[in-house]
């Protein structure tokens, strides 16, 4: 067994042309929309921004960073650890709770909102009980604040980190806690000084989803009275119309993922950690005993029961009041028709996202590191951009085609107007080529470029190592990334309401026709029907990563 | 390499071909999706309002034997939609909530006129615009709440501005500057008092109120005694007594011995990209809208139809009553200060 680090790794300089092309073509593609944007800023209106800054911004750049700050750091830290409790111990429960602790990733944010108010809200079930208990005035802390917004949107986004945390535990750091072990070392100091390094890389990158999740979000915080600098650009869109001066100040939301996105490569470090000869055996987790199993079973549930179990009960519980009463869900009768189209959306979103990121990832290997490297990093711009802003890119981008086409007389009518299928799938994929990218650029990169240069040295061409060597190699990787894709695919609103075909309505859809008039029981239904459909790639997944590797 | 990770290969390359026919299919599917559906005998509707439109969209179908397709959205999006998709586009009447989209519309040339003189004798001259290029259908009056509980009602404030004052710290609850209602409240008091005053009233709120992120959270939290006044949609409450008739919750007009109390608008009209005979198909279902379709409209969701001919349902009529003083600001100078209002409460720190 060798652990390779990058400087150790000699990669050639020049590439083949093709792979760059590609994944350049990727990057430009996927950067179009945004920019159209974006080019609002090249003459800022300096009104806008005299006034934004005289009022609410400086406070919404406090707020946007402290959240982003206290999300990123308890998801890490909840996800790290709880990856950690159920890696390396064994505990009443682990085997399922070590599955059921990535469930809420099937919780879209913009239900967990209204559900978490629900239930700890003053008017909540926790709420009346305490006070039950405790008498009229008994303190309970303030659920709408940003303490409350930073706890509701970690219990959602922790599984991120979770997951890549725990994939890496499994994968790479057990056999080298096991050599270091072996080698005379503590469990403490083999834990801080073996383990935590190795972790480095997937809790940087599970860090880093967390943050451009948070950015993006403006519905989930807004029931926690928390003004970031997303909910202020839409307010001046809806509330001002002033699409222009809003998309200037969303460029302050883009510097803000950039920034997350430099950081989670310097924590990253220059660490890059192959194996080659195999898997490792896995760990062998150390009995709990006494209270210490008990804490861990209780810990582990605990977060469980708060994260996914409380807001499912309360949607059906909510679901079910409604179907007994005259009124019901509306639209149940449609039912089929929605879920069939988010199915055939999220399909198509990962088949292409999927292309585009084996094509792009392996591109790195065949072509200029750097340059490849650098198309890559832009291609993911989209997921650090709130839907609606993506949304508004591509119909801006559309018409500026429509307009090319129509000069050169050559009309393509439906197919690249706004509102076709094509361009809804075209901005789906700009918004999450990053989560698809990035997964399968970690398995990837446990490939030895040794396997790849062997390949090669024995007569491969690029595209037969792609398909011989690095796939079968990154199987698990590629599928997490398929899966993540397609749970987010699946989830998201913002761009399906804006962008959809007339009469293409989604499940999420559904949910937001309902929650955004406040009806929030008629909406339990079709919450939960999202939360059934995502919960089977998040099984997929779990499936995937619990496989004991031969 | 195991035995099974080289036969990997052959799948893999399987199920990628297998993607590839899924996309090359479903772009030829989207394609025709995309391409058609505006043919004639088809009236479709954009809609910002999201609820118990569906209905009366099936029953004014099935009444008129026209095949109606509609898409829902959020207001700013469907207007840039309308605009970006111009002449190509299948849009032919835009209905919304919120004086200030309707307004907002007009200024992006959105619509085109209507001539209809039943429109014009069911819709009172104030909730439309001035060109005939919207029609207001459903009111919704933005009133003052308490809970009777905690406090009497002789002792609740009976306008807006008197919820400024230092005596109502921590006693109000009030929903957050986003929300097009609140804009809209906030508009009808720069028309009725000026900006001055009205910065004024917003630094009171933003000192005294608990925001909330929507109007049944607040009536919730109400009826938990979090604050004994609230301003929410009179139709809130209509649903929460419907679910619950002893609620602790009660209505209160405000304004009753100024101006009246604030009335909001849903409405629509014809967009300046239907031709004439969508136009035409437009008008009569506008026309319905505004006559024997406004209880299949508004009745649902507890609203005061826009036409005072048509009775309201009778949860409303009972429970609120039906003869309280409405503010008679007109609808389109309401909506044009929709952005004044967002700024000043931008300038005020509320909510």
């Amino acid at each position: 067994m060798s652990i390779a680090s990058s400087s150790l790794v000699r990669r050639r300089r020049l590439g083949r042309p093709s792979w760059v092309v590609a994944s350049v073509a990727v990057a430009v593609v996927a950067v179009i929309p945004v920019a159209m944007l974006a080019t609002s800023v090249l003459r800022p209106n300096g009104e806008v921004w005299r006034e934004q800054w005289r009022t609410r911004l400086p406070d919404q750049l406090v707020a946007t960073a402290t959240l982003v700050v206290g999300v990123g750091t308890v998801s890490i830290l909840l996800g790290t650890s709880l990856a950690w409790l159920v890696s390396a111990y064994q505990f009443p429960g682990r085997r399922a709770l070590s599955w059921a602790l990535v469930l809420p990733l099937a919780m879209p944010s913009y239900i967990l909102g209204f559900v978490t108010t629900a239930v700890f809200g003053v008017a909540g079930p926790v709420q009346v009980f305490w006070r039950d208990q405790f008498g009229r005035d008994a303190w309970f802390p303030e659920v709408r604040s940003m303490t409350g917004a930073i706890v509701a949107l970690s219990l959602t986004l922790y599984p991120y980190v979770y997951l890549l945390a725990r994939a890496a535990l499994r994968d790479q750091a057990a056999s080298a806690y096991q050599v270091a072990r072996t080698l005379g070392a503590s469990s403490a100091e083999a834990t801080r000084r073996v383990v935590l390094p190795m972790l480095r890389p997937a809790i940087a990158a599970g860090g880093a989803v967390v943050v451009m999740e948070t950015l993006t979000d403006f519905g989930t915080v807004q029931y926690f009275n928390v003004e970031t600098v997303t909910v202020g650009v839409f307010r001046i869109w809806r509330g001002t119309y002033d699409r222009d001066a809003a998309s200037e100040i969303a460029t302050l939301v883009l510097v803000f993922a950039l920034l997350a996105i430099g950081l989670e490569r310097v924590a990253r470090g220059r660490a890059r950690f192959a194996e080659s000869g195999g898997r490792g055996a896995g760990w062998t987790p150390r009995r709990l005993n006494g209270w210490r199993a008990v804490a861990a079973t209780v810990a582990a549930t605990f977060v469980v029961l708060v994260a996914f179990v409380a807001p499912a009960m309360r949607l059906a519980t909510w679901a079910i009041s409604e179907q007994r009463s005259e009124r019901g869900t509306p639209m149940l009768a449609n039912f089929a028709e929605y879920l069939g189209n988010s199915l055939v959306l999220t399909v198509a979103t990962v088949s292409v996202c999927m292309l585009a990121s084996i094509v792009t990832t392996n591109a790195r290997r065949f072509g200029s590191p750097r340059l490849v490297g650098a198309a890559n990093r832009t291609s993911a711009i989209g997921y650090a951009v709130p839907g609606p802003v993506v949304g508004m890119g591509v119909i801006l981008a559309l018409v500026a085609l429509d307009g090319l086409l129509d000069r050169v007389n050559l009309g393509l009518p439906g197919a690249v107007a706004t509102g076709s299928f094509l361009a809804l799938v075209y901005a789906y994929v700009i918004r999450f080529l990053a989560p698809g990218v990035n997964a399968v650029e970690a398995g990837l990169s446990q490939v030895p470029d040794e396997a790849t240069s062997s390949a090669r040295t024995l007569g491969s061409t690029p595209r037969q190592v792609m398909w011989r060597v690095h796939l079968p190699l990154a199987r698990t990787s590629v599928i997490v990334a398929a899966v993540l894709v397609a749970v987010d695919a699946l989830k998201e609103l913002p761009i399906a309401y804006l962008l959809r075909p007339v009469g293409f309505d989604t499940l999420p859809v559904w949910v937001y026709n309902l929650a955004s008039e406040s009806r929030f029981e008629q909406a339990a239904l079709p919450a939960l029907a999202i939360i059934v459909v995502a919960l089977v790639p998040v099984i997929v997944l779990n499936h995937q990563l619990n496989r004991t590797p031969s | 390499m195991t035995p099974q990770s080289l036969r990997r290969p052959r799948f893999l390359a399987r199920s990628g071909a297998l993607v590839v026919l899924v996309v090359l299919g479903l772009v030829v599917a989207g394609c025709g999706a995309g391409g058609g559906g505006d043919g004639a005998g088809t009236l479709t509707i954009y809609s910002g309002r999201h609820y118990g439109v569906e209905s009366a969209f099936e029953q004014y179908a099935e009444d008129s034997g026209i095949d109606i397709e509609y898409l829902t959205g959020n207001d700013a999006e469907l207007r840039e939609r309308i605009a970006a998709e111009g002449e190509d586009g299948p849009a032919d009447v835009y209905l919304t909530v919120d004086a200030g989209n309707l307004w907002a519309a007009a200024e992006d040339d959105l619509f085109q006129s209507v001539e209809s003189d039943v429109l014009d004798t069911s819709i009172p001259e104030e909730y439309r615009d001035e060109e005939n290029r919207w029609f207001a259908l459903a009111l919704r009056a933005r009133t003052i709440v308490y809970n009777p509980e905690l406090i009497d009602e002789a002792e609740v404030a009976t306008t807006y501005e008197e919820l400024a004052e230092p005596e109502w710290d921590g006693r109000v609850c009030m929903r957050n500057a986003s929300n097009d209602y609140q804009q809209s409240l906030v508009a009808s008091m720069i028309a009725a008092n000026g900006e001055e005053d009205t910065l004024d009233v917003l630094r009171g709120w933003t000192e005294n109120a608990e925001i909330f992120a929507n109007d049944v959270e607040l009536l919730d939290a109400m009826a938990a005694g979090a604050c004994e006044v609230g301003v929410v949609n009179h139709y809130y409450l209509a649903e929460m007594l419907e679910e619950e008739p002893d609620a602790p919750i009660e209505l209160l007009w405000a304004e009753q011995d100024s101006r009246g109390v604030h009335i909001n608008i849903s409405g629509g009209g014809i967009t300046r990209y239907a031709d004439d005979a969508e136009a035409e198909a437009g008008k009569a279902f506008l026309e319905w809208l505004a006559t024997d379709g406004q209880n299949t409209l508004v009745a649902d969701n507890h609203e005061y139809p826009a036409n005072s001919t048509v009775a309201p349902e009778p949860l409303i009529r009972e429970r609120f009553g039906v003869d309280f003083k409405r503010d008679t600001l007109r609808a389109d100078v309401l909506g044009s200060f929709n952005e004044r209002a967002v700024e000043l409460m931008d300038d005020a720190g509320f909510g």
